[in-house]
């Protein structure tokens, strides 16, 4: 779906849902170098569940318009304008789920649009969420290795061997190919907006709060998460054995139960 | 994000990948081979993780024409091998090609091919595919200008192969490639004859990569089969001339393929349709007969093309032979792009023009003993053809000449034994040659 917001177009896909008023919305945002069809599982599977989906390309990704965003505050601002415009509602709620940078964005809308967010799902999230300089100068430059980097190291050794849950499929060349996909500075700008993420700055957060780690997560490691959760009052964490970084390709039934378990229960 | 100068850590090394790519000992028994999933479905654990697998939701297997735990690990090697997001494996790698067009294409689309192809996917395209309203315009694989003037409104792809056939031109991959993007139409390449081992296509600028996993994938000659491999480099999006990725399709509750699945988009419609639809999956048996052979790939690859090399340098002086056609050799006119695009070996198929014409031809085959007679090519075997009576005998002479067959021309696939055994099968052939030729008429 398309949307036009202050004279910039909005993609967002619906899970091939269909907009209900009075329904319950759940918001997916992507991470660094993403866009929103990394949640195709279960954007399709809380359509089906009669949810109204928004899962988004942010500023400059996929097929949204604009200038990058900078700072996570600056994207989770807009992403809760996006919800009240989507919903044509300026006090529309949602289940807010993000994953790498989209689970700081998610965090961060939590604390500072505690109106907006019903609950929020973290996946592979850590804070603060450093970013070696090694990947940042690769990435500013808009060297390849930049992607090597991030790709590698987003999947654990299983995955990067193969065995994908998903028939057919190399995890770890797709997601080369939606790295590659991003536009100059994509990378860069997201590393950056992560690197710069203070979660002490915060207000605090009040809704419940589901953390999904990966026990091979290499990026954000599972300790990383399990501490992430420690900082908020009422979360939960699900571990997922072996799983790297990429759990929405490498995990993504364990991804989906955990998701279904926490949003609809 | 493209600057490809400066590359991060790397992946796992092709040999290991020819191994292991896809496939981690079985968890419930430990068993190290992958198993043979020899079973039409599988079960729902609920109702709700039923519909979840039929509206794409979850990953898994339903039944076993869309996908099976033994197709799927060598789907996965493949995807690895050819740096593909995925790939499908078919009944046949003639089912392959036919499943990538038709994941793109519809009747009143239009097709640019090399004309140097094997004589099925000529046949395929020239006659079989017409009947359904797509059209092909076949174009010197050496001439890129016919390849962009051949270009028309309704074409949706431009398509050749790595080595024609039986002419073994070098289809210059990245030139093609960009003469393909720059009028936004994806590349289609069948790399049967070269494998990943000596050239990844989609590393070259392909977007999809089509096999027949008879030939030298599996290695042995004892199963047919076929690849579909998404390069997941075309973008679709927003592409009105690709309505089957980039509009609704009423055929799955009006998924748009390019707007869910991102670069997994094209592989996904063709597992959601053309199998599913046209239904020419691979058996899971055959399967794992080609993991067999794709374990040895870069060993017996290797040996192919060493072996190729020696036998066509003994061709080339020999008096009985007029010319040889094989990359590898400094006299045909790619040897200088083989270099560059095949540095690992220019493949183990070549042909060769006899003296004496046609019944020169048929005398060689008939007084070889270690080559085998027959219409195939890959196998560890050392295989020989006369194309004008086989392979291509629905061309007529213009198209023959057209395409470079002669009539004395014999197509070799040199195989895995001693190349000194193989010389002197040959050798042999060649005195028969020169022996009939002595003979008065």
């Amino acid at each position: 779906m398309i949307l036009q917001l202050n004279g910039q177009q909005v993609y967002y896909g619906t899970g091939s849902g269909h907009w209900e008023k009075d329904a319950k919305s759940i918001v997916f945002v992507h991470g660094a170098g993403f866009d929103h069809s990394i949640w195709v599982m279960p954007a399709r599977y809380f359509a089906r569940h009669g949810y109204n989906v928004i899962a988004l390309d942010l500023p400059g990704h996929g097929q949204s318009s604009g200038v990058l965003l900078t700072s996570i505050d600056a994207m989770a601002d807009w992403v809760a304008q996006v919800i009240g415009a989507v919903a044509d509602d300026a006090n529309a709620q949602a289940s807010v789920v993000g994953h790498s940078m989209g689970s700081l964005i998610a965090m961060n809308m939590a604390a500072r649009h505690r109106a907006v967010v019903e609950q929020v799902a973290l996946l592979g999230t850590s804070a603060p969420m450093p970013v070696t300089s090694l990947l940042l100068d690769a990435a500013k430059n808009n060297h390849h290795a930049a992607i090597d980097m991030t790709n590698t190291w987003s999947h654990s050794q299983r995955s990067i061997m193969g065995s994908s849950d998903n028939p057919g499929v190399s995890n770890i060349h797709a997601g080369e190919r939606w790295l590659e996909r991003a536009g100059k500075s994509v990378l860069y700008t997201d590393l950056a907006a992560c690197n710069a993420f203070d979660a002490a700055e915060l207000p605090p957060v009040g809704c419940p709060a589901l953390v999904i780690t990966g026990g091979d997560d290499k990026m954000t490691p599972a300790k990383a998460g399990i501490a992430v959760a420690q900082m908020l009052p009422n979360a939960h964490v699900e571990n997922l054995r072996g799983c790297g970084h990429s759990m929405l390709t490498e995990q993504p039934n364990q991804v989906l139960d955990a998701l279904s378990e926490f949003i609809l229960s | 994000m493209s600057d490809g100068e400066h590359r991060g850590p790397k992946g796992l090394g092709f040999d290991t990948l020819s191994l292991h790519a896809g496939q981690v000992p079985d968890p419930t028994t430990g068993a190290r081979a992958t198993p043979i999933y020899q079973s039409a479905a599988f079960v729902f654990p609920d109702s709700d993780v039923a519909v979840g697998l039929f509206n794409l939701e979850r990953a898994g297997h339903v039944y076993s024409r869309l996908s099976n735990p033994t197709n799927a690990v060598l789907e996965e090697r493949m995807a690895a091998l050819d740096h593909g997001v995925g790939s499908i494996v078919t009944a046949s790698g003639q089912a392959a090609i036919h499943l990538a067009i038709t994941t793109l294409l519809s009747a009143g689309d239009h097709i640019v091919a090399s004309r140097s192809l094997y004589g099925g996917t000529h046949n395929l395209f020239q006659y079989t595919l017409s009947r359904f309203g797509i059209s092909t315009t076949f174009v010197d694989p050496r001439d890129f200008d016919a390849f962009a003037q051949a270009i028309q409104p309704n074409t949706k792809v431009i398509f050749g192969e790595v080595l024609g056939n039986p002419g073994l031109e070098v289809l210059d991959i990245p030139q093609l490639s960009k003469l393909a993007h720059d009028h936004g139409l994806p590349l289609m390449i069948d790399a049967t004859f070269v494998t990943p081992y000596l050239c990844r296509p989609i590393d070259l600028g392909a977007d999809i990569v089509v096999h027949s996993a008879t030939k030298f994938l599996s290695g042995h000659g004892v199963v047919v089969g076929g690849v579909v491999v998404d390069g997941g480099t075309f973008d679709w999006r927003g592409k009105d001339q690709f309505p089957t990725l980039s509009q609704p399709y009423e055929g799955f509750h009006d998924l748009v393929f390019a707007e869910e699945f991102g670069p997994l988009a094209f592989i996904t419609r063709a597992r959601r349709e053309g199998i599913r639809d046209f239904g020419a999956c691979m058996a899971p048996m055959t399967a794992f007969q080609i993991l067999q052979g794709l374990e040895t790939l870069p060993l017996r690859m290797q040996r192919h093309v060493a072996n190729a090399l020696e036998v066509a340098k003994y061709l080339e002086g020999h008096d009985m032979v007029e010319s040889v056609s094989y990359p590898g050799l400094e006299s045909h006119p790619d040897y200088a792009l083989a270099q560059t695009m095949l540095p690992k070996g220019a493949g183990a198929v070549f042909s060769f023009e006899l003296k004496g014409g046609r019944a020169a031809g048929r005398t060689f085959i008939e007084s070889l003993d270690i080559f085998s007679h027959l219409a195939n090519v890959g196998d560890a075997k050392s295989l020989v053809i006369h194309p004008a009576s086989t392979t291509h005998h629905r061309m007529d002479e213009a198209s023959l000449l057209a395409s470079g067959i002669g009539p004395g021309l014999v197509r070799l696939s040199i195989g895995l034994e001693d190349p000194v055994d193989l010389i002197a099968d040959l050798k042999k052939g060649l005195r028969g040659v020169e022996k009939s030729l002595r003979k008065p008429s």
